[in-house]
């Protein structure tokens, strides 16, 4: 009876409130582990900033994963695609400056997106084999073309010159009187303060257009009637046709939209976190992308999620690797916080398991110095393929992704 | 109709390579260098002896690693996870092989053993998550590479499993005592690693295991239908399972001439890339064994005949974009020719089921 009713008490939390006390424990958790460990950086306003500056090429390439994989296509080439971004982004913003760069990122983007429809929508050919294809067309391309346009002017086969970057703003008053908070040092009112901070001080124009991406892909695709087509298209390409859903063009949009978003990605990575394109400058991005659709369980709101985790980890690491140590201790409380919230609810296997597994996180917290780096390089990896291994029964893909679909002839 | 299959099997892969060599040769010219005379550059550097030696060591490995993909591919399995089953494989075989010394043969047989046994074992992570937990194998292979290369870069360090010579920035596994060399046999005018005659033996065994065997039966029928297969009794998530193990296990193998006769030590030199050869591969020489080897030399002969480029002033990536290139157009090729078979199937069909219904008319005609 008291389970019913607890149970029922959870449910009759709103879901705003319910996110609003998650993130209020969060706070409180960090700051108390950031006055034990003296591990500044995991609330500061400098960490927030460059938290931003590394999720949002994620969020890019994760938006991007979405908008094809819920229109039934695989897209491999999402890393491919940023490539192009990072190299068009550069050029162009070289020329004619950021905005430029960033519109000419976006039409590669699509055409290349559009090239990637044309293989596997019309051929039909493997969805894998023409997503790597993109990517190793990509690498040679860039490499290439480098070779002709950046090493005449400064640059050289794997650099371009500096590139102008967008301008930033700071809310005025906000954000020094943020700051200064942040500075004095009050248990979880300074630590808001400095995540708040991050987000009001010198940010990137590009930064929140980019961001706005996200509210206007939950609206498409769920709130207008193209955007149930194209959901459509991904759960039941058949039954869509026969209702009348033109699923060839669907989903070349789908895939012209997908290449965009990532090519913007790339073209960020370029111009707002770095000033200068440099070969390799994505590091597998593209692929943290597509880890991060199946993190965010296939909706924008989760993608934006698993970005600001996956950013936060590598900011931290960039920053102060000291950090990332810090933060087994978060999750340590945390995870310890969340077994006991399930065995109040008497879902005792879920407490076994992750009272277990915070036990073992704060065994490698007291007993490891600190974590290597090339361990928080595959933490995204490491996650997606954990929270796949726990959770696939929750997770909810489209039904139809990546499977081959074709579209009835004329005349039948 | 066998006949057909095989015309189409040789003029599909020549077609894609034409297709992309024209597409080159375009974007040679709009930088201003004459196609044909570049080829001829790159064709003639090529087959000088010292590079014909290079490309059959290069051609080997990727062989192997063409397997590995073909053996997936049969089962309709994208192992994209060679990269990392080549890695955890050749550096656990290379700590296991140097920190032990045997008689010579049984040194050399047990890195390999080790080798094909954590290549398998990688491997197989990917299988059992594709079978118990429904996950494709292309999302799981992708992390697990990531997984793989940051896992042997954290065991590389000095002070774990790996050790820096002295005034160099190169990291590598201590060297293998000389009991655990493989030969290298002399060959024009270089070294042919011996490991090249495994290569084979793995493209022979590949052979017969599919044509030749029961397991080979079962996996050739379980690509073809998963439902027929399970009919005819086949327990195909198994057939997955030791599939997706055993592509792993070969790939583990894809290293190991360059250990064994080589370099005698992993090093973060050793070439990525592995599982994109390995998949092109397999298209290209359409999971044959003999097919995959001519790609495998051909893939190779590009490889390293680029070098020339960079000296005549036409960067060397231009390679890069012909093999993207010619994936691109062999798997359209495949599939184009695919849809016109089908069509052609239906309209024979259609047109014999259409005598089969006349026909009883003109014997009601007759009566």
């Amino acid at each position: 009876m008291s389970t019913l009713t607890k149970s029922k008490l959870i449910k009759t939390v709103s879901s705003p409130s319910r996110m609003a006390i998650i993130v209020a424990v969060v706070l409180i958790v960090a700051s108390v582990v950031r006055r034990i460990t003296g591990a500044d950086d995991i609330t500061s306003a400098g960490a927030t900033g460059a938290t931003l500056r590394f999720t949002v090429p994620l969020l890019m390439a994760g938006l991007g994963g979405l908008w094809a994989e819920r229109s039934g296509v695989i897209n491999i080439g999402l890393e491919g695609m940023m490539i192009a971004g990072t190299w068009i982004g550069a050029w162009f913003g070289f020329l004619h400056g950021p905005l430029v760069g960033f519109i000419c990122a976006a039409i590669g983007g699509a055409l290349i997106g559009l090239f990637h429809g044309f293989l596997v929508v019309k051929i039909g050919i493997d969805q894998a084999v023409s997503g790597l294809a993109i990517n190793l067309l990509a690498l040679g391309a860039a490499r290439y073309l480098s070779s002709i346009y950046f090493a005449t002017n400064g640059g050289d086969i794997s650099l371009s010159p500096q590139v102008k970057q967008p301008g930033v703003f700071s809310i005025p008053g906000l954000s020094s009187f943020l700051i200064d908070l942040n500075a004095k040092n009050i248990i979880v009112i300074s630590d808001a303060a400095g995540i708040l901070g991050g987000f009001v001080t010198e940010v990137s124009y590009a930064t929140v257009l980019l961001f706005l991406l996200v509210p206007i892909s939950t609206w498409i695709l769920w709130r207008t009637r193209f955007g149930l087509r194209l959901r459509f298209c991904g759960e039941n390409p058949v039954a869509a046709e026969s209702l009348g859903v033109k699923v060839f063009r669907t989903r070349y949009i789908a895939l012209a939209i997908s290449g965009m978003f990532a090519s913007l990605g790339g073209a960020y990575l370029c111009m707002v976190s770095a000033s200068v394109y440099r070969e390799g400058q994505t590091a597998g991005r593209g692929f943290i992308g597509l880890a991060t659709v199946i993190f965010g369980n296939w909706r924008p709101t989760g993608v934006l999620a698993g970005s600001f985790l996956f950013g936060f980890t590598d900011a931290l690491r960039v920053r102060q690797s000291t950090s990332v140590h810090a933060i087994l201790l978060v999750i340590v409380i945390l995870g310890l916080l969340f077994a006991m919230w399930k065995f109040f609810q008497r879902k005792y296997k879920v407490f076994g398991i992750s009272a277990l597994s915070s036990l073992i996180v704060g065994v490698i917290f007291l007993k490891v110095p600190k974590i290597p780096d090339e361990f928080v390089t595959f933490f995204p990896n490491l996650a997606t393929i954990l929270v796949l291994v726990l959770l696939a029964q929750k997770l909810r893909p489209p039904a139809m992704l990546a499977v081959p679909y074709r579209e009835r002839e004329e005349g039948h | 109709m066998k006949l057909n299959k095989v015309f189409w099997a040789i003029v599909a892969p020549l077609a894609a390579i034409v297709t992309s060599l024209l597409f080159v040769s375009g974007i040679l010219l709009l930088k201003g260098n004459p196609p044909y005379e570049t080829l001829k550059t790159m064709i003639d550097y090529g087959f000088t002896p010292r590079n014909i030696v290079a490309e059959l060591n290069i051609a080997s490995s990727y062989y192997i690693a063409g397997v590995a993909a073909a053996i997936g591919f049969k089962m309709l399995l994208f192992n994209i996870g060679i990269d990392g089953q080549y890695r955890m494989a050749v550096f656990f075989a290379a700590v296991v092989g140097g920190a032990i010394t045997l008689p010579p043969i049984l040194h050399v047989t047990l890195i390999i053993i080790v080798g094909a046994v954590v290549g398998g074992l990688w491997g197989s992570i990917a299988g059992y998550l594709k079978v118990k937990r429904g996950i494709s194998e292309v999302i799981s292979n992708i992390m697990l590479n990531v997984i793989a290369g940051g896992l042997v870069a954290f065991l590389l360090q000095p002070g774990r499993l790996g050790e820096q010579a002295e005034g160099s920035n190169n990291l590598n596994t201590p060297i293998l005592a000389t009991s655990g060399w493989m030969p290298t046999i002399k060959f024009l005018d270089g070294e042919i690693h011996s490991f090249l005659i495994v290569s084979v033996f793995i493209g022979i065994g590949y052979w017969v295991l599919l044509n030749k065997s029961v397991f080979g039966f079962n996996l050739r029928s379980t690509g073809m239908s998963f439902r027929a297969a399970r009919a005819g009794g086949v327990n195909a998530p198994r057939m997955i399972f030791v599939t997706m193990a055993l592509s792993g296990a070969i790939a583990g193998l894809t290293g190991m001439g360059t250990l064994l006769s080589e370099t005698h030590s992993y090093s973060i030199s050793f070439p990525a890339g592995y599982a994109l050869t390995g998949l092109a591969l397999a298209l290209l020489g359409r999971n044959h064994p003999v097919g995959i080897a001519f790609a495998a030399y051909f893939w190779a002969f590009l490889d390293r005949s680029a070098g020339v480029l960079d000296l005549n002033g036409v960067p060397r990536e231009i390679i890069t974009i012909m093999q993207g290139t010619i994936v691109l157009s062999i798997v359209v090729a495949y599939e184009l020719i695919k849809r016109i078979n089908q069509k052609q199937e239906q309209r024979l069909v259609g047109s014999a089921s259409n005598e089969q219904i006349a026909a009883p008319k003109i014997e009601s005609e007759k009566n």
